[in-house]
Order: C-alpha cells, then sequence, then structure tokens
C-alpha cells in the first residue's frame, strides 16, 4: 500500500526477523490484511461481501475435495455414490448439504457484492482492473457451479446440462459440432461428466488465482468508500487490523449462522426435487429450470421468442445472455459521471432503484417460472429494460445529472468538519 | 465512442425482445392465453400431513416407522424397491439384529451359486438392499403395463411436499367427478389407468395399492386407509434420509455455538471502534 501513513512492519521475534530476510509471508499479509493496509474509516456493511465471498470460496474447496474422495463421476454410479456420501460416509451428509448450500449462499454473497460495486460505482477510475477481474470471477464461477449442478446426475443436472450445452448449438455454422464436442458425444453421458467433473475440481484453483490477482489490484489505489471521495489524509482512514478484521468477524459470524441454518434445518430448500431422481435421458421433466442464481440469466435467454429477419430467437436469446453480463466489463466506460456514489447522484438513484432492481426482481421471478404467459411477457419488458438501463440509461444520466455536493472529505463526511485531529492518542484500540 | 457503441447494442436488444413481446401480446389478444385443461382445473395440491419429523426440533416416531415398514413389505414391496436402503439401517427403526436377520430372509436377492458358479435367487442378508421385485426395468415395465414401478427410497425427497405427496395419492383415488365430465367431456381415464386428483395429469398408472381399512394387520387394531397412509408416508420420508434426526439434533449445537461466537465478535468489534467516532454518514 502506498499511503505514507501506513503502519510498517517490524520484525519483533527471532523466527519472524528470520522469516523477514529469507521469505517476508509475514510482511506480506501484514501489508495486506493487517495493520499495514489503511482502509477509509466510513465502510458500512456492504463492504463485508469480499471478506465473506473468500470465505465461502475457502468452504467449497475445502467441502468439495472431502466430496470428490467419496464421489465417483460415472454416470453409472454417480447417483448412486451421492447418496452414498449421504447415508454411509460419516458427516457425509453434512459435507453435501454444506456444499450445496455453500454454493447458493456463495451467489448470494457475490451477488451483495456486485449490488454494493453497482450503487457505490466502485468500478470507476481508478479501479476498473478490481473491477473487470470481478466479473471475470463472476463468469467463472456461473460456469463452476454449472458444471457442479451436473455431477449429481439427477434429472435437473441432465437436462440442465442438455438446454446448456445445447446453447452452443445455436451459434450459426459451427454450433452442432462445437456441441458435440464439448460433450464428448450428442447428448451428455459419461465422458461429458468425466469433463465436467474434472474442470469442476479445476476451476476454484483458477478462481482463486484471480481472485489473488483481484486483491493485489485493490491494494493499489486502496478501497473505495460509501462517500465515493477518494482518501486525502491519515484521518481518512483505519488500519484494517484490527477495525475491520473485527468488522468482518461479526459478519463472517452472521453469515455462518444463516448458511447453517440452511444447512441443517431446510438443506433442500434450495434445491429442486427432481434431481433426486437419477438422470433418465427418456423422460423429459415437466419444467426444465436451472438452480435459484442462474434464474435472471435464464429469464433473458428465454425472453427471445421470435426470429428478427436472419437472426433465430435462439441465437437472440443466447446472445442477450452472454451480453447481460458482458455489458458489466464496460461499465466503467458507460458511466461517466465523476462522481461515485449514488447517495451523491440523485437521477442515477431513481433509476437504480426504481429501474434496476425491480427488473432484477421479475427476471429472477420470471427465470424460475415456467415458460408461459404471464411469464414470458414480463420477461421480455424486465429484459428491454435491463439492456436500456446499462447501455442506454446509464450512459445518459452520467451526462445530464446534477450530483448532490460531496463532502470536502471522507473525515467531513463522519464528523462533520475536517479539522479536529481524530486519531490521536485514542486512536489505538482499546484492547 | 464506446458509449454510442453500447447505445445502439443495447437499442437491438431492446428493441428485438420487445418485438418478442409484441407479436406475443399479439397472439395473447387474438387467440388468449390457451385453452384451460382439465389438468390444470382439477388437480389438488396434497393434503396437510403432519407428521413427527416434521419441522426443526422434529424426530422420528420409531413405532410409526414400523407400522410404515409393515405397508411397506406387505403392500408397497410388491411392485417397489429401495434399492438405496439396506437390511441392516432398519436397525435405526429399532429392529434386533435377528429380527433382522429374519426380515432380510424373506426378500431374495440375485446372487451365484458357490459351487456351480450359476446366477440364482438366494434368501437376503442384512449387508444387501431392499430389492425391486423385478429382475430389470423391461420386466418391470412388462409387468405393468408399459409404467415401471419407481424405486421408492427418494420418492419424498423426489417430489414437491414429499410425505403429504404419497399420503394425498395414496387416499386421493375416485371415480371421475361429476363437474370434471360436465366441464371436459372429452377427458376420460384409459383402461388400466386410474382416477387421481393428486397426480399432476390425473390419470396414475398405479392400481389403488390400499383398498380396505385393515388390509395390513397391526398389532391390537385394524388401521384405516388414511392410517396406513400416513405411516407409510413416514417410513419413507426416513428411507429418503435417515440421517436427518442425527442432522437436525447437530444442527442445534451448531447454531447455538455460532449465536455465542457471533455475539463475543460483535462486542469486540464493538470495543475497538469504540475509541473511534463512528460514522453518521454513508
Amino acid at each position: 500500500m502506498s499511503f505514507p501513513w501506513a503502519q510498517a512492519y517490524e520484525p519483533k521475534t527471532g523466527l519472524t526477523k528470520f522469516l523477514d530476510e529469507r521469505l517476508p509471508l509475514p510482511r506480506f499479509v501484514y501489508n495486506a490484511v493487517g495493520a499495514g493496509y489503511p482502509v477509509p474509516r466510513n465502510l458500512n456493511y456492504m463492504w463485508n461481501f469480499g471478506v465473506l465471498a473468500g470465505f465461502a470460496l475457502m468452504l467449497q474447496i475445502v467441502t468439495g475435495i472431502v466430496l470428490a474422495m467419496h464421489y465417483a463421476p460415472n454416470a453409472l454410479v454417480a447417483f448412486a455414490t451421492t447418496e452414498h456420501i449421504m447415508r454411509d460416509v460419516n458427516w457425509g451428509w453434512m459435507m453435501r448439504y454444506a456444499h450445496a448450500n455453500g454454493a447458493s449462499f456463495f451467489f448470494v454473497v457475490i451477488y451483495l457484492h456486485i449490488f454494493r460495486g453497482l450503487f457505490y460505482s466502485s468500478y470507476k477510475a481508478p479501479r476498473e482492473m478490481i473491477w473487470l477481474l470481478g466479473v471475470v470471477i463472476f463468469l467463472l464461477m456461473m460456469a463452476t457451479a454449472f458444471m457442479g449442478y451436473v455431477l449429481p446426475w439427477g434429472q435437473m443436472s441432465f437436462w440442465g446440462a442438455k438446454v446448456i450445452t445445447g446453447l452452443f448449438g445455436a451459434i450459426p455454422l459451427v454450433g452442432e459440432p462445437l456441441q458435440i464436442w464439448l460433450l464428448g458425444g450428442f447428448a451428455p453421458d459419461n465422458a461429458a461428466l468425466n469433463r465436467f467433473f474434472s474442470l469442476h475440481f479445476l476451476m476454484p484453483f483458477v478462481i482463486a488465482g484471480v481472485v489473488i490477482l483481484h486483491i493485489w489490484a485493490l491494494h493499489i489505489p486502496g478501497s473505495s468508500n460509501p462517500t465515493g471521495v477518494e482518501i486525502k489524509g491519515e484521518s481518512d482512514t483505519v488500519p484494517f487490523h484490527p477495525y475491520y478484521t473485527a468488522k468482518d468477524g461479526f459478519g463472517l459470524g452472521i453469515f455462518l449462522l444463516v448458511l447453517m441454518t440452511f444447512v441443517f434445518f431446510l438443506p433442500n430448500f434450495l434445491g429442486h426435487p427432481d434431481n433426486y431422481i437419477e438422470a433418465n435421458p427418456l423422460s423429459t421433466p415437466a419444467h426444465i429450470v436451472p438452480e435459484w442464481y442462474f434464474w435472471p440469466f435464464y429469464a433473458i435467454l428465454r425472453a427471445f421468442t421470435q426470429d428478427i429477419f436472419f437472426i433465430p430467437a435462439k441465437l437472440l436469446g443466447v446472445l442477450a445472455m452472454f451480453a447481460s453480463i458482458l455489458v458489466w466489463f464496460f461499465l466503467p466506460w458507460l458511466d461517466k459521471s465523476p462522481v461515485r456514489s449514488g447517495h451523491y447522484r440523485p437521477l442515477f438513484r431513481k433509476f437504480f432503484w426504481f429501474g434496476l432492481i425491480p427488473t432484477m426482481l421479475v427476471l429472477f421471478y420470471c427465470g424460475g417460472a415456467p415458460a408461459e404467459e404471464p411469464f414470458v411477457m414480463l420477461s421480455q419488458i424486465a429484459t428491454a429494460y435491463y439492456f436500456l438501463h446499462f447501455l442506454v440509461i446509464l450512459p445518459i444520466i452520467s451526462s445530464i445529472e446534477k450530483p448532490q455536493p460531496l463532502p470536502y472529505s471522507i473525515t467531513e463526511a463522519v464528523l462533520g468538519s475536517d479539522k479536529k485531529p481524530v486519531l490521536g492518542e485514542n486512536a489505538s484500540p482499546a484492547v | 465512442m464506446i458509449r454510442i457503441i453500447g447505445i445502439l447494442a443495447g437499442l437491438f436488444f431492446a428493441l428485438g425482445v420487445l418485438w418478442s413481446f409484441v407479436t406475443g401480446a399479439f397472439t395473447a389478444a387474438t387467440e388468449g392465453f390457451g385453452e384451460e385443461t382439465a389438468e390444470h382445473a382439477f388437480h389438488e395440491h396434497p393434503l396437510d400431513l403432519e407428521l413427527s419429523s416434521d419441522g426443526p426440533l422434529g424426530t422420528w416416531d420409531v413405532p410409526q416407522l414400523q407400522r410404515g415398514f409393515k405397508v411397506y413389505q406387505e403392500v408397497c414391496s410388491a411392485c417397489h424397491g429401495l434399492q438405496y436402503v439396506a437390511f441392516r439401517d432398519l436397525a435405526d427403526l429399532e429392529y434386533t439384529e435377528a429380527e433382522i436377520k429374519a426380515i432380510a430372509a424373506q426378500f431374495q436377492v440375485p446372487g451365484i451359486d458357490p459351487d456351480t458358479g450359476e446366477s440364482v435367487l438366494r434368501a437376503a442378508t442384512p449387508t444387501d438392499y431392499i430389492p425391486s421385485p423385478y429382475p430389470n426395468a423391461v420386466a418391470a415395465a412388462a409387468a405393468n403395463n408399459n409404467a415401471i414401478p419407481p424405486d421408492l427410497s427418494l420418492i419424498t425427497k423426489a417430489r414437491h411436499d414429499g410425505s403429504a405427496y404419497v399420503y394425498s395419492l395414496l387416499v386421493g383415488y375416485s371415480a371421475i367427478p361429476e363437474e370434471l365430465k360436465a366441464e371436459f367431456p372429452d377427458f376420460s381415464t384409459p383402461p388400466g389407468l386410474y382416477y387421481n386428483r393428486y397426480f399432476p395429469n390425473l390419470n396414475l398408472a398405479m392400481a389403488p395399492p390400499l383398498t380396505s381399512d385393515g388390509q395390513v394387520t397391526y398389532e391390537g387394531g385394524s388401521p384405516t386407509i388414511a392410517q396406513m397412509s400416513e405411516d407409510v408416508a413416514a417410513f419413507l420420508t426416513w428411507t429418503a434420509e435417515p440421517t436427518m434426526a442425527e442432522r437436525k439434533a447437530v444442527g442445534w449445537p451448531v447454531l447455538g455455538f455460532l449465536l455465542f461466537a457471533t455475539i463475543l465478535a460483535w462486542l469486540a468489534k464493538k470495543q475497538i471502534w469504540s475509541s473511534i467516532k463512528p460514522s453518521r454518514k454513508d
């Protein structure tokens, strides 16, 4: 971190002095998530979700590795080994429920993290790279979660895999051969299950790698904050440790309380009953739906029912679904308002709360509903607004909007004035 | 430049999907949302069923599970297997080792004659899984008018409102209601199928398995169809997740510990931040 007032690491014991001259890992940790990282003093609880996402990723890796010790990625026995984990493996039911619900809550945390970024425009300069890497992490997560859902080899696993890989078939000319090559066959079978398992095991480590880049990029400009005003001096910051380690510890407690309530008391609430029926290529479920965290994007996929000239509706749906996430990559350049925080942007705030958020809720609901009226028509209106919001409304309001006056500094926002010395002798934590 | 391309792309997708909307709305306006079907109008949600295993404190009612197993053994097992439940698992139902051996011996499973190596049927042992009565899916289909009786191990997890669904299906057989005949004269129940208002398409291939009170003899009484249905639904709730009681029992101390730890974390956070004026404005 480059703030000149950042506390400097001083090795005290013989071991840390020895390490510091050879492999300064303690220094690295101290500067990354310790007292050596100055953070804005005014972060609210929306800033907890980065740490929680990191925790959720580790939880998925740990439970996943244990599950992989007992699971067999073979179409003949995959479903049976999943039940073997549930019934015969010691604590297997807990591992599997923690992994399945852990995935859901990983997405809950990530969606709140993205929501924070959108409302406070954390994507703006100089933090574009953090945002871009974040979108990459989200895409990797979607791929990982999709392949993980195939592994129990239930009915929704199979038919979900068939529908999603079928999307590649919509690509002109190369679509069909590409789909067969990706699946290793004409429909999902042993070849697909095996490669999905292999990739599902690999991708979390790829995600962990991109997470490191994400945090590295974060440490160049430092964390943003609810006012969107950059750090001006020492009185604007507190050291990450112990202030934010303590705050994140409390957030982690709340997160675990919610997650464990689902694991132990509502373990199948977020799942679909059909996935407790073994995959059967000859019997199509009445309604094929993905996991809840994909519903908004599934609604966009299904919203396109009419061809436009030579472009078939299916291809339009696939393009729109991918575009709905790819558009996030361009946000830092679409939203040119010099003000970051939604708190000081009256017009942006209106469209955010009364446009984007209801749209996402409608898309979410329609994506989980059967492809019938009125859900299709609702999702079509919502899809139109979704694209208009990011690609048309956001660029326009960022040029015409008159932002409200910003505080001079974070300190002024917190204390009402930036004159008093705040981090005097009382600044050290009372522990 | 990026914003001009963005606005064009945004308009393309928005107008494209609105074109779909307009066509769909036009179809709906001229043709309506499609005709009402008998399945949609007369299919009913499962009845309410209260089991002792419900809720965060719920646990097994072992005598009920034993009664349910008896119903399964005497009625359901004629067509349905429990391929993920081993006879040894019946120890959860408080059967003794000797009783489990005796129960297993009543079932035949495929084996190999140790002297000749030929495929034979042998009496099951506690380590075997409760078999389907049919040697394979083709035989199951042939014996049941092409409808394969599903394995019941996971049936209460594999249906919405699982236990209530099983219970409702067992008590839900009836003749086709007069109102249905009046509203949908074309609706019929083909031969070999049975009208059941809790089955999604109303025509179920399973013949009514419980037809008279006292069909299964309970110790000290003759149960009603509803009683037997409830007991077997409870039993199949157990087969779907034998670890449920353990799960809930572990859950409470876990939540208790986490609550304690979270309160401590909150107090620590409060104390650490007390030396700094807290943020008023976000």
